[in-house]
């Protein structure tokens, strides 16, 4: 091993990566932007539920339901209808969320102590949506049976009742934003770290520099290194800027370590090059490297945890996940960024990065080494 | 061996089935200039690639400047300089940069950086352009610098992979007076070509078709020996007789 070559081997890709004006904004900016973009559109909240509403029944109980739903702040009373025709319409061209249909014989039967239906409609081409929006009209209701007890039946409200107090922990306000951005930044760091390897390895192959290579004293590990190096440094100074973005624009707690979570993304890149470096291998042009890579971080994103649950998974699938480097990640960055967990906690998650890790760069560093010949 | 640079017995390189170079055996004297010559696809670059220690041939024996080529390439690189006709430098960096790059690489004791940097921007004669990038310089200052930066670590053996493709003819004469001027000072040169007016640029030549050697000699006798009765016979004529009664 000889350390004047790995040197010089990191200057000369410090001066590639930084002579193309186009890459100076990509290697900083891009990940800021995209983490900025990501972070407002990535968010599963249901917020301003847009309603439309046809009273056939027009008394002071329809009324207080009324009241009751626009009074809520997450519901918007948008349309107001007068034939139930109409409500097929609105929801057809996606013009309100809910429709909320109060039949002629409502207040009638409040009065007589019988159970009134009240109509709810939702769009359920969404489903995740819908579930959550009805949720939220079923809540509005809970509270206006309350209310009409409490006004018609006063004497009956004698007994005591559970109260349920709930307190969500480190994320007290459920706020989905505080769950995706941490998982954004690992995401883009995936990407960009297995991006700039392969480009890098493959420029060399494309310009035939690569076989200049091979008859100069340079030896593999040292090109590896050489190779790796920059976009290790790279990702540790991308990870603290987006970090830093992300708990000063996006009000993002980081209660855990932050030199835990440096650490934790050394052991994720030692996979993420890895897997880099196989990229280079089997590609042959930029072009080439550049399919392999998304056909790469498609499943690894979706198979992550970054969106959908593993927990849902069917269990095959669950036991895939286990091979997924930025699983461990997300897990790691999550509960450092929002629980302030330490080593106690995600020992696992670290001893899987590193074996994962370990087992993917050997396998590659021993590819590239054999096709090299 | 003490005056053999290049010395190879019975080389062999296959592919699978495909034999790629069969049974070469040659010798190249100390500070001679070689030329290894033949059609596209006869075996010119594998051959000069298994010297240069960047492929291992199937069989046979090879030494290069005194070194195993099976058991000592990593020995062999640290004596030879390599360019081949892509004029492998990084074209978004300087020629400045390129030379310190390979200083680094071919591990040149940095207190000679600065004496071997003075040598080859004064040889390539790109002090004035050493600033500019690579890939604005006009095809035959590129070639030089190749070169130059292919001779930073003062290898014994020199091996030229068709170097002149693709550059002009006065590029092209200034590119040979060199090389016959570098001989002198002891370097040993290895060249591939197809272009037969260079070969004669050569003390020996050996000429091969197919993976097998079919002629070799210093190139006026190859063309004596062949065109006895013709004066204006020059080494095309030999090439073209020789390629295409091969391949009838």
């Amino acid at each position: 091993m000889n350390w004047i070559r790995v040197r010089e081997l990191v200057r000369k890709e410090f001066i590639q990566l930084f002579r193309d004006k186009k890459n100076r904004p990509l290697l900083i900016v891009a990940p800021l932007v995209q983490l900025i973009l990501f972070g407002y559109v990535v968010t599963t909240d249901v917020r301003d539920i847009t309603v439309g509403l046809l009273d056939l029944s027009r008394t002071p109980e329809s009324r207080m339901l009324i009241d009751a739903i626009g009074g809520n702040k997450t519901f918007r009373i948008t349309e107001v209808i007068e034939r139930p025709v109409d409500m097929d319409q609105l929801l057809l061209m996606r013009k309100v969320n809910l429709g909320v249909k109060i039949p002629p014989d409502f207040s009638m039967k409040i009065r007589k102590g019988q159970t009134a239906e009240v109509q709810i409609l939702a769009d359920g081409s969404m489903s995740n949506m819908a579930a959550v929006r009805i949720s939220y009209m079923l809540t509005v209701l809970e509270q206006f049976n309350n209310q009409v007890i409490r006004e018609l039946h006063p004497v009956k409200m004698s007994y005591g009742k559970a109260d349920d107090r709930i307190r969500t922990w480190y994320n007290p306000n459920l706020d989905s934003r505080n769950f995706y951005v941490p998982g954004i930044v690992a995401f883009l760091i995936m990407l960009l770290v297995m991006l700039l390897t392969s480009m890098a390895i493959i420029r060399e192959k494309e310009s035939g520099t690569m076989e200049q290579l091979m008859v100069t004293p340079l030896k593999p590990l040292e090109l590896i290194l050489g190779k790796t190096i920059p976009f290790i440094l790279i990702a540790q100074a991308q990870m603290i800027i987006v970090t830093i973005f992300a708990v000063f624009w996006f009000d993002i707690p980081l209660v855990g370590s932050i030199p835990l979570l440096l650490v934790a993304t050394c052991l994720f890149l030692l996979s993420t090059l890895g897997i880099g470096l196989f990229i280079s291998t089997i590609s042959a042009t930029q072009q080439e490297a550049m399919m392999t890579t998304f056909f790469f971080i498609l499943p690894f994103f979706m198979l992550s945890g970054f969106v959908f649950p593993v927990a849902n998974m069917p269990k095959i699938v669950q036991w895939l996940t286990y091979l997924n480097p930025l699983k461990y990640f997300l897990i790691i960055i999550r509960g450092v960024f929002l629980k302030g967990t330490g080593l106690e906690a995600l020992w696992p998650q670290f001893a899987g990065l590193l074996i994962l890790g370990l087992i993917v760069f050997w396998g590659s560093v021993n590819l590239f080494r054999k096709r090299l010949d | 061996m003490a005056s053999e640079a290049v010395a190879v017995q019975n080389l062999v390189k296959r592919y699978g089935r495909f034999v790629a170079v069969e049974q070469i055996s040659s010798s190249v004297q100390k500070g001679e200039i070689f030329g290894f010559l033949g059609p596209n696809g006869a075996g010119k670059s594998t051959t000069i690639r298994m010297l240069c220690g960047i492929i291992t041939p199937t069989s046979g024996a090879g030494h290069v400047a005194g070194l195993d080529i099976f058991t000592q390439s990593e020995e062999i690189k640290h004596n030879i300089g390599y360019m081949s006709q892509k004029f492998s430098l990084y074209e978004d960096m300087t020629p400045f940069e390129n030379i310190r790059f390979y200083l680094g690489i071919y591990s040149v004791p940095p207190e000679k950086w600065k004496e071997r940097t003075h040598w080859v921007l004064e040889m390539t004669r790109l002090e004035n352009a050493k600033h500019r990038l690579t890939r604005e310089l006009p095809p035959g200052w590129r070639q030089r610098l190749a070169l130059g930066c292919a001779l930073l670590h003062e290898p014994q053996i020199l091996f030229l992979d068709e170097p002149t493709s693709g550059v002009d003819p006065i590029t092209r004469r200034h590119f040979w007076a060199f090389i016959r001027q570098l001989t002198t000072t002891g370097v040993t040169v290895f060249v591939t070509t197809h272009y037969m007016d260079e070969a004669q640029h050569c003390d020996r030549v050996v000429m091969i078709n197919e993976g097998k050697i079919v002629v070799s000699g210093p190139p006026s006798r190859i063309v004596q020996d062949m065109f006895t009765d013709r004066i204006d016979a020059d080494l095309n004529d030999v090439f073209i007789q020789l390629m295409t009664r091969n391949r009838s």
